[in-house]
């Protein structure tokens, strides 16, 4: 075969051998060249880019960790710790370098005695985790776990052991509401801060109130450990450590050991205590009970402590103190004697308690059924006699009430540090146009003049108009510890017309008025309050005829709020408090508003006496809250059909931040009852 | 006449100071490439290079005639154990290379790459010159390297047979077939990569097209490249310093100790160290087609400057590869790289082209270099 183009050229073995020679130098010339174009590569990369090189050879061999900085303290008055940080050893896992993930959770779970509902949670956080954000196993683990953790790392790729700092609540739960929780940092944090700092293994923000409100001031500057490390993540050796400066240390007006007790005395029931000074304005105590232990928040609260908190219908999740509105009752009562005294009546001028009088088509009944005859304006009080307001405030009208109400405190904004707070309302003609577009009836004033209708208050405005009616200043409520404040100006009120008032609160409580319960066991020390019971329900007719249910009776969402606001000494005011208990209806003595507020201030005066009372009824309660918090919490799995062994305290960080999400839901909508009571516009009587 | 006995005299003194330099820094980089260690590498790296060395100079006493004669029944055994490894062979790593013989396991298509110069070779050494440029100088040869490409394509693995396929085609270059067939060719195959690639393997076509890019896949299948290029690029001029590369001791540097070895060494000896490598190479290079260019007759010289250029595919594919201007093909530097098989394949070479050298040197007398 012939292939026509391959013949022309005569070839001999002389001109082969010439080809032959000047194809194998055009070969070697063509090695030469690559030689040369690989050794000019070589020049571009070690040279030319060295400098990107170096760089991305350090940055894969040097691994830059934050050290985590510690929490700034929370402190009271007196210096002792609220918020403090703990030593502990924790082991997360870091999803990103997890090999073989049933493994390495089966030899976790094996070596730290998992329960398996942890491991379902752990199992759960890393099909949501992202990639680099570490899913925390377990902390508050001992020395001992955590060893044995650490010498089988090798064969653990993606778990990381960390020794650190949580946040711990010496108080717990009683504490709760008021100083919040931290929690891990959910995705949409580090999505709005881009700080690195928030996914660094063991670091916690402020999620609820102080710690989420000093969130700044709190977290301190983080340190750096740089260490050198294998592809695998094997840390070879640390290079260098720059320690962490821990946060700042926020000191309250708080008094931790009246904070503690007020929360404790408030029992088993739903309520709250403010306590305020009266000379400042330094908030010694914000109670708010039942309440969530911040200690279990802060790890991570399991789903089941949650559900079992946001089904508890003593509300343990809602910080009363704020975001509680009430009707405050005949609480207001000094305030409404205050204006008329203002208004230029006279102390002595009296009015005639038949039991009932009639006010438009409605008849409004006195709480006391036969009336109290004669009563003037000391004896109105002392005896929360309603026709004496009713007929008073009838004459003088509803804006001289609301000035005043507005003038000791209610329904105003205070700038206290919590993202969400309710202020109630103080309602007048105006308010009432505005808002239903309705005019101003004489039955809404009659309603008003006792704390009912529309006239909402939380127990911060409560006792802030407690200590205004006791300092006669403008007392401003604050939670900051501040010796240098300027002293607060003057009420503008009368001083004899003051006298009148502290007088006649004096009366309630020790003069044979309706709050001899809140007496003092302290000799020489009178306290002067009013008490105060709020209705969330309409009295049929049926009932306004065959007499009204007793609130034992009735389901606990039905009864009546009891309320007590005071101060003392009555005759050198020094210390003023609101209590309010939710649904407590009078039924149970010891755990009334009256009894709990006398309590609370004798701690102040005699704390060794005060805590053997508490102690002893504690004992009939069930123990402490932190007790029966526990107690609860068994009965509730038990319930659930879980195993009763008492979890672990480590639990998922999710839950915690959907915790922060329904908190603050919760805190943007009135309390249904107290709603309830506003729109309860009828002239039932109160007391 | 010196005092050295003439045998030993007559040994290629400056080519194996050469190759022994090569080697020994390849060993010392082992050496560093264990974190300062003999185990597990730079010790058996040592061994090897002495036995392959003795090898190559046993080789190197065999007349060429000898080379010449087995050259066509050792590419048909070599055939055979190709196609014994798609029947019989195990699988390893996704494609099937190696038959396990019991006490040891063959990688036939390595030692095709040396064998198919020698019979490629040996083909036009006994086609009549007149024949040349006719169709008959070209379709036997196409088909000696045609059959094993095919096969050690099927494996598959692409950087052997492109060895395979370079070092036949190199020699029917030299053996002097007309330019232009080899131009066009060129042009045709260049139009053809893209429906070649179409037939590539998944894992095939990622290399390639990670290649293009390595940056777009840095945790993934581009990391090598990636990593390979960060180990080359932060030696800078000097080096890190024996012993001091982080790249290779961290494990950031995947086959550092085999195919990947040139990065372990100039993260370590710089641009310098690298250089000097490469032309250490060269040197290499230029004896055998030195040695070439003087042989005496068309079998040697083809074989001697064939087999450069496979020592040379060796050489320039792997640097190409760990600089980032090849695909990852699985090729390793010679001498340098952690390995049997290939410096087998190495020395074989280089004790076929002593060989040739002192043939050569008998038959002229003469006493070249």
């Amino acid at each position: 075969m012939k292939f026509p183009k391959l013949t022309p050229k005569h070839v001999t073995e002389a001109s082969l051998s010439f080809t032959f020679t000047r194809r194998a130098m055009v070969l070697g010339a063509f090695q030469g060249g690559i030689g040369a174009l690989l050794a000019g590569r070589m020049a571009w990369i070690s040279v030319a880019e060295n400098e990107k090189y170096v760089l991305a050879s350090e940055s894969n061999r040097v691994n830059l960790t934050l050290v985590p900085p510690r929490r700034g303290w929370i402190i009271d008055r007196h210096g002792k710790p609220l918020a403090k940080n703990r030593t502990d050893f924790r082991v997360d896992i870091i999803p990103d370098r997890l090999k073989n993930k049933e493994a390495v959770i089966d030899t976790l779970a094996r070596l730290l005695a998992l329960e398996p509902e942890d491991v379902e949670r752990i199992r759960e956080d890393l099909d949501k985790a992202a990639g680099f954000q570490p899913v925390q196993v377990s902390d508050k683990l001992s020395y001992d776990q955590f060893a044995a953790v650490s010498v089988r790392l090798p064969d653990l790729p993606g778990v990381a052991p960390a020794q650190g700092f949580s946040r711990d609540y010496p108080a717990g739960p009683t504490v709760g509401h008021l100083l919040g929780y931290v929690g891990v940092a959910s995705a949409k944090d580090y999505e709005e801060r881009r700080d690195p700092l928030l996914i660094t293994p063991g670091f916690k923000i402020g999620k609820d109130g102080l710690e989420r409100a000093f969130e700044n001031q709190l977290t301190g500057k983080p340190g750096a450990k740089r260490v050198e490390v294998t592809a695998r993540g094997k840390i070879v050796r640390e290079l260098t450590t720059r320690p962490d400066t821990p946060g700042k240390t926020i000191r309250l007006s708080i008094d931790a050991g009246l904070q503690d007790y007020a929360g404790r005395r408030l029992g088993t029931q739903s309520g709250s205590v403010v306590v305020m000074d009266c000379q400042t304005g330094d908030l010694l105590a914000m109670a708010s009970m039942p309440s969530f232990d911040p200690n279990s928040f802060s790890d991570g609260i399991s789903h089941l402590e949650w559900d079992m908190l946001s089904q508890d219908d003593h509300v343990p999740l809602r910080n009363k103190t704020l975001q509680g509105l009430y009707p405050p009752g005949s609480t207001v009562k000094p305030m409404a004697a205050l204006s008329f005294l203002e208004a230029g009546l006279s102390p002595h001028d009296t009015v005639h308690c038949g039991g009932a009088i009639r006010v438009g088509n409605g008849l409004f009944h006195c709480w006391k059924r036969g009336g109290h005859g004669a009563v003037d304006m000391r004896r109105g009080i002392a005896q929360s006699c309603d026709i004496y307001f009713y007929v008073i405030a009838q004459r003088l009208g509803m804006q001289v009430i609301a000035d005043m109400a507005r003038r000791l405190g209610l329904g105003q904004k205070f700038p206290l540090p919590y993202p969400s707070q309710s202020y109630g309302t103080v309602p007048d003609a105006a308010w009432k146009l505005k808002k239903y577009g309705k005019d101003w009836q004489i039955y809404d004033t009659v309603n008003a003049t006792i704390g009912q209708g529309y006239m909402l208050v939380n127990p911060t405005q409560m006792a802030v108009m407690a200590a205004r009616i006791a300092s006669g200043k403008m007392l401003m409520p604050t939670l900051l510890f501040d010796p240098k404040r300027p002293a607060p100006a003057t009420l503008g009120v009368a001083q004899d017309h003051l006298d009148v008032i502290h007088e006649a609160m004096r009366d309630v409580v020790n003069g044979g008025g309706t709050g001899g319960a809140a007496r003092l066991p302290i000799p020489d020390i009178l306290m002067a309050g009013k008490t105060g019971t709020a209705q969330v329900r309409r009295i049929t007719m049926a009932e306004r005829r065959g007499g009204v249910r007793g609130n034992a009776s009735l389901p606990f969402k039905l009864r009546d709020h009891a309320l007590f606001q005071g101060f003392a000494p009555y005759d050198n005011p020094r210390y003023a408090i609101a209590t309010i208990i939710e649904h407590g209806g009078h039924i149970n003595r010891i755990e009334d508003a009256p009894m709990i507020s006398s309590d609370v201030i004798s701690y102040l005066y005699d704390p060794v006496k005060a805590m053997e009372r508490l102690e002893k009824y504690e004992a009939g309660w069930g123990g402490s809250p932190e007790a029966r918090l526990k107690t609860q919490m068994a009965a509730f799995r038990v319930s659930k059909g879980l195993a009763e062994a008492p979890p672990p305290a480590d639990n998922a960080s999710n839950a915690s931040n959907a915790a922060t999400g329904n908190i603050t839901a919760n805190s943007d909508t009135p309390p249904d009852d107290a709603a309830g009571g506003a729109a309860n516009g009828t002239g039932d009587v109160a007391e | 006449m010196s005092i050295v006995p003439a045998p030993i005299a007559q040994l290629p003194w400056k080519l194996m100071l050469l190759i022994t330099a090569i080697a020994t820094f390849g060993i010392v980089v082992l050496y560093s490439a264990a974190s300062g260690s003999m185990t597990p590498w730079a010790f058996n790296q040592l061994i090897r290079f002495v036995i392959f060395s003795v090898m190559a100079l046993v080789l190197s006493r065999f007349p060429v005639s000898l080379f010449a004669t087995w050259s066509l029944p050792a590419y048909g055994a070599i055939l055979i154990a190709l196609v014994l490894v798609e029947l019989i062979g195990g699988v390893a790593g996704g494609s099937q290379r190696w038959i396990n013989l019991g006490f040891m396991q063959l990688q036939p298509s390595e030692f095709m790459k040396p064998v198919i110069v020698l019979a490629v070779a040996r083909f036009y050494s006994r086609l009549p010159v007149s024949e040349i440029r006719r169709w008959n100088a070209i379709w036997p040869a196409l088909v000696l390297i045609g059959l094993p490409w095919s096969l050690v394509i099927l494996q598959p693995d692409l950087g052997t047979a492109t060895m395979i396929a370079a070092g036949g085609v190199t020699v029917m270059f030299l053996a002097g077939l007309p330019l232009r067939l080899f131009i066009g060719a060129g042009l045709i195959g260049g139009a053809a990569i893209p429906i070649a690639f179409s037939f590539l393997h998944d894992y095939q076509q990622k290399r390639v097209l990670i290649f293009l890019n390595p940056e777009s896949d840095p945790l993934g299948a581009g990391y090598h490249i990636s990593q390979s290029k960060i180990a080359i690029g932060s030696g800078g001029l000097w080096g890190k310093g024996f012993l001091q590369g982080t790249q290779s001791h961290l494990d950031y540097l995947p086959e550092g100790h085999t195919d990947f070895v040139f990065a372990t060494m100039a993260e370590e000896w710089g641009m310098v160290g690298g250089i000097s490598l490469i032309f250490a190479f060269l040197m290499l290079f230029r004896w055998g087609i030195r040695v070439s260019i003087r042989a005496q007759d068309r079998f040697s010289r083809l074989v001697a400057a064939g087999l450069t250029t496979t020592i040379f595919f060796y050489v320039a594919i792997n640097l190409m590869m760990v600089m980032g201007l090849a695909p990852v093909v699985g090729i390793p530097l010679p001498f340098m790289s952690y390995g049997g098989s290939s410096m087998l394949t190495v020395m074989l070479c280089i004790g076929i082209i002593m060989a040739i050298d002192r043939d050569r040197r008998k038959s002229s007398r003469s006493n070249w270099e």
